[in-house]
């Protein structure tokens, strides 16, 4: 029998949180080490999987390093794992966020057994949901990353924290509600629980007559309050900015790419036609979403809201390719998912740097930072440009191509003027970031900001990994879109555009 | 006539009684919970060894067909005896409270169970109405063992309205009997078959006796509006017996409800069709009225209460299922007994977990749950397992059980309970959030532990095994639930 990669990487933390609560909280620096190593060994895994990934043409929409087995037999559910272009790198994002979580939260210091606990759980659920091709297994990993958020942002973090994670829970929930209730309906007119029969077959495979347009608004319900779509996304600024560093890493950088993801995966490859339908209400929310987002974030004074803001206006644009419903736009919303991870886990954990080393976290008190921390205002002005889409970083080959793709889309009427409406959202997104870097770290030094620390090595080499992959990404997309054009391809191949 | 089909109700009497026995003799009290538990060994065992070797040949009936031995029957009679023996397993501290009448207590909850079978097993309104008093009587009895205020105040309270709807039971019952002239559940069926369907519109003699017996067997289950009792009864009674009814008493009466109706009245669909309406509209309230007063509660146990009040209303839904498709009823019927195995473990859980607490700081309000998880580390953690399968999120029991039972009233066109039924399920998880919360995050008074002795450990872990494995796991589960359902169809 082959060796399950993907069980491995996924069952993994979740070991290494097992080993950890049996760890006492004394021994901090043991139990860090083993969420080290239980976080770096999926990574190994995971990179390798991508390396060993079929990109040849003929592996588009081919399931990859598949894992089929009978789980429940009176349900017919299976235990039924597998990675196809789309999810491939998303599950290479996460095991890498997991990682570098780990390394961020090497300052935590307050019940670290528990903590370490938790984010090892969380990185399992969401590495399942991306590895998942059953609904049943689909949606139990979906909802188990509730429980581990829960106690992460209501312990661990700060301000309001019991009100956001109360908030963020009762948010998830409902959302989740309604994908039940759609996982339950297409279960029945199917009478199948695998994504791809389901997809492949589409409802052909019809049993009893459910309105297809019913069962996609119920799942986009889901994944929209995930994502966020406006007008789903109040629990998002509070959850960012209440929650603890590392885990407003795992929030923005792959927690909410679960919404994007399962929009494609299920609401667009098994529905593609009422996804045309729909598909001109939603750009029309992503537009709100990328605009309203923007304008607010301009508003802006915390450092952490902000950056919490700004993920509700780049989610719009992920919003925007899905619906725009082209190959090239479809490609470009799955990597800025990849590119929206990266950079704002990098600004997210340059943010809580700021926070922890120089206590402060309004925008109006700090400023002229950089001649006292100097690498941290390099890095956070590189996050900050590359979240804005300067050329040669990952945000920018993202935007570029949802923009051309949604230009060049036939699939939805009037589709170029809301590109061109979207565009002004660069224009906000590039005034807000130069005024945050200029209020914050540019401008006259601040007196009694003097001795305070720079990053020391760890979080030099954490930060280092990020820049890095933020430029890899942005000079040499294909190392992306090779792989998510196999997964795209069969899908823009049902809509027929 | 096969007597011993009928072994595993004959070992909870014999045992009732030497429990009794041994009590006058015998100084070493502990001895009484062992006795007790083996016989709920033998009779579940016994349960098992018919259920595989005679599955097939059953149903067998008893006692001039006032008793039927299946699969449904047996399903119910190891579910009984498994949860009795969790109870006991539980109560072996609480029990100290009544030291002198230990033995009664004990043999009373062997007495309650075996009234419990037999409400599972009975096919005959008159073995029907015996075994129900069987179990209430001692359960009345049960429910006034602390003697204080509180608990004497619930047990009159649960024996005046218990009595009460006993009452309305038999009315109902009198009609069916006068309407179709059987006592018998199979006759009155085929008595009602025989009818044309205009005559069976015209009279509403046999639609009155039906609301009547669903009035009696929903105080039973604990189903809005027949539940004013529940909070005061649930505070009041000594917790372990406060688990047992929560758990038992409300499986029995949904086995009694399954049995009944769908034997009796399942035909034909437009019959089937108006109780399953009547269900689906006290789902509905119960779900709505059991999470939102459950929401203010601060004693733990009544909250509790509520939150069973809730959980009989999802229940429900799959009884709504099953009036409204009896043709595939037998898969809706086993969704409803999963969900009865997995409520048993994660209620049994929740309440056991009360009750290691309680019987150290002595109180059961929820703000006293403060800091719990540093003082009592694995009772907090299996609490808050439990509460999140009451929730129904995964991967706890209760999640499949939620999945199993919508998934078959969403495949009858029964979507708008559904969704119903899960925003309630959102609702639910604020107040149940709302203890996870006070034991995580709040700051405890003292640090002292909470100590927990063998025997409720013991039975705790055993809830929380079964929580998990019947939310990762339940295939086999699910096979026995639909072999056990299968015994209705068609």
């Amino acid at each position: 029998m082959e060796f399950n990669y993907l069980t491995t990487i996924i069952f993994l933390p979740l070991v290494g949180a097992i080993i950890i609560a049996f760890i006492s909280s004394e021994h901090d620096r043991i139990i860090k080490r083993v969420a080290a190593v239980f976080t770096t060994i999926p990574l190994i895994l995971a990179i390798y999987l991508f390396v060993a990934f079929d990109r040849s043409l003929g592996a588009a929409g081919v399931i990859q390093f598949e894992e089929n087995y009978l789980w429940i037999a009176p349900l017919n559910a299976h235990y039924h794992l597998g990675v196809d272009g789309l999810s491939m790198p998303l599950v290479l994002l996460t095991a890498f966020l997991g990682f570098l979580a780990v390394l961020i939260s090497w300052k935590i210091h307050v019940r670290p057994r528990e903590y370490f606990a938790w984010l090892l759980l969380l990185e399992t659920s969401i590495i399942g949901v991306f590895a998942s091709l059953d609904l049943l297994l689909f949606f139990i990993m979906w909802e188990i990353e509730v429980i581990p958020m829960y106690f992460l942002i209501s312990i661990w973090g700060s301000g309001r924290k019991g009100y956001s994670a109360i908030k963020y829970v009762l948010y998830t929930l409902f959302g989740s509600a309604f994908m039940l209730a759609g996982i339950l309906m297409l279960y029945f007119t199917t009478g199948s629980l695998s994504i791809m029969d389901i997809a492949n077959q589409g409802l052909g495979m019809v049993q009893s007559v459910m309105a297809p347009a019913a069962i996609f608004l119920a799942l986009l319900i889901g994944f929209a309050v995930k994502l966020p779509v406006f007008p789903l996304h109040t629990w998002l600024p509070d959850a960012h900015t209440d929650a603890p560093t590392a885990v407003s890493v795992m929030l923005a950088g792959a927690l909410i790419k679960m919404g994007g993801y399962g929009m494609i995966r299920l609401c667009v490859s098994m529905f593609p036609d009422v996804a045309q339908e729909y598909a001109q209400p939603l750009i029309i929310l992503a537009l709100i979403g990328i605009l309203y987002g923007a304008a607010v974030t301009l508003m802006q004074t915390d450092i952490k809201r902000m950056i919490a803001y700004s993920s509700i206006s780049h989610m719009g644009y992920v919003l925007l390719g899905i619906f725009a419903l082209g190959q090239v736009s479809l490609t470009g919303a799955a990597l800025q998912m990849f590119s929206h991870g990266v950079v704002t886990g990098l600004l997210f954990a340059m943010a809580g740097l700021v926070i922890h080393n120089i206590e402060v976290r309004d925008l109006r008190k700090l400023g002229g930072l950089v001649r006292q921390v100097p690498v941290i205002v390099v890095v956070f002005s590189v996050a900050g440009l590359a979240s804005l889409g300067l050329p040669t970083t990952s945000g920018f080959a993202a935007e570029f191509l949802i923009f051309l793709g949604s230009f060049n889309s036939t699939a939805v009427p009037n589709l170029q003027v809301y590109t061109l409406i979207a565009i002004v959202g660069v224009v906000l997104t590039a005034g807000y970031i130069l005024w945050m870097l200029q209020q914050a770290f540019y401008g006259p030094a601040k007196e009694e900001y003097n001795g305070v620390k720079d990053a020391d090595g760890l979080e030099k080499f954490y930060m280092f990994v990020l820049v890095a992959v933020i430029m890899l990404v942005g000079i040499y997309p294909a190392v992306l879109t090779d792989v998510f054009k196999l997964g795209i391809s069969p899908i823009v191949g049902l809509i027929g555009g | 006539m096969n007597l011993w089909l009928f072994i595993p109700e004959i070992t909870l009497a014999v045992f009732a009684v030497l429990v009794i026995l041994i009590d006058l003799g015998v100084r070493q009290k502990a001895v009484l919970k062992w006795v007790s538990l083996f016989g709920l060994v033998i009779a579940g065992g016994v349960s098992v060894t018919i259920w595989r070797a005679m599955g097939c040949e059953l149903p067998v009936y008893l006692f001039n067909t006032m008793l039927a031995v299946d699969n449904f029957a047996l399903f119910f009679k190891i579910l009984f005896a498994g949860i009795a023996f969790l109870v006991i397993l539980a109560s072996a501290d609480y029990a100290d409270k009544f030291s002198r009448f230990q033995g009664e207590y004990y043999a009373l909850i062997l007495i309650s169970t075996l009234g419990m079978m037999l409400m599972a097993a009975t096919a005959d309104l008159i073995s029907l109405y015996i075994a129900l008093e069987l179990t209430s009587v001692s359960l009345y009895i049960l429910v006034g063992f602390l003697k204080d205020r509180k608990s004497t105040e619930a047990s009159l309270k649960y024996l005046l309205l218990g009595a009460l709807s006993s009452a309305v039971l038999l009315y109902g019952m009198a009609l069916v009997f006068g309407f179709t002239g059987h006592t018998q559940l199979g006759e009155i069926a085929q008595a009602i078959q025989a009818m044309s369907l205009q005559g069976l519109m015209d009279s509403p003699a046999l639609l009155i006796g039906i609301v009547l017996m669903i009035a009696g067997f929903g105080f039973k289950i604990a189903a809005v509006p027949f539940q004013m009792w529940v909070p005061d009864v649930y505070e009041g009674a000594p917790t372990p017996v406060t688990a047992y009814l929560s758990v038992a008493s409300k499986a029995a009466g949904f086995a009694i409800i399954l049995r009944v109706f769908f034997s009796a009245f399942g035909i034909p669909e437009w019959l089937s069709l108006n109780w399953g309406t009547i269900f689906a509209v006290l789902a509905v309230i119960s779900m709505i009225i059991g999470n939102v007063v459950a929401i203010p509660q601060t004693n733990i146990k009544r909250m509790l209460g509520y939150s069973s009040i809730a959980q009989a209303g999802y229940l429900m839904v799959g009884l709504a299922t099953v009036g409204f498709a009896p043709a595939i009823a037998t898969q809706a019927q086993s969704t409803i007994l999963f969900f009865l195995a997995s409520y048993a473990f994660t209620n049994l859980g929740a309440f056991i977990a009360v009750i290691i607490i309680s019987n150290k700081i002595g109180s059961d309000e929820i703000a006293d749950y403060a800091g719990m998880l540093k003082r009592a580390p694995v009772v907090a953690l299996a609490l808050t397992l439990c509460l999140i399968s009451l929730i129904g999120m995964p991967p706890a029991a209760g999640f499949m059980a939620k999945f199993y039972i919508f998934g078959a009233a969403v495949q009858n066109d029964l979507l708008w309970l559904v969704i119903i039924a899960v925003i309630n399920s959102v609702i639910s998880a604020y107040y149940y959030l709302r203890v996870v919360k006070v034991m995580w995050f709040g700051e405890a008074a003292t640090e002292d532990k909470v100590p927990s002795t063998g025997a409720p450990r013991l039975a705790l872990f055993l809830c929380s095994l079964g929580v998990l494995l019947l939310g990762i796991i339940p295939g086999f589960i699910m096979r026995l639930a639909e072999e056990a359902g299968k015994v209705f169809g068609f």
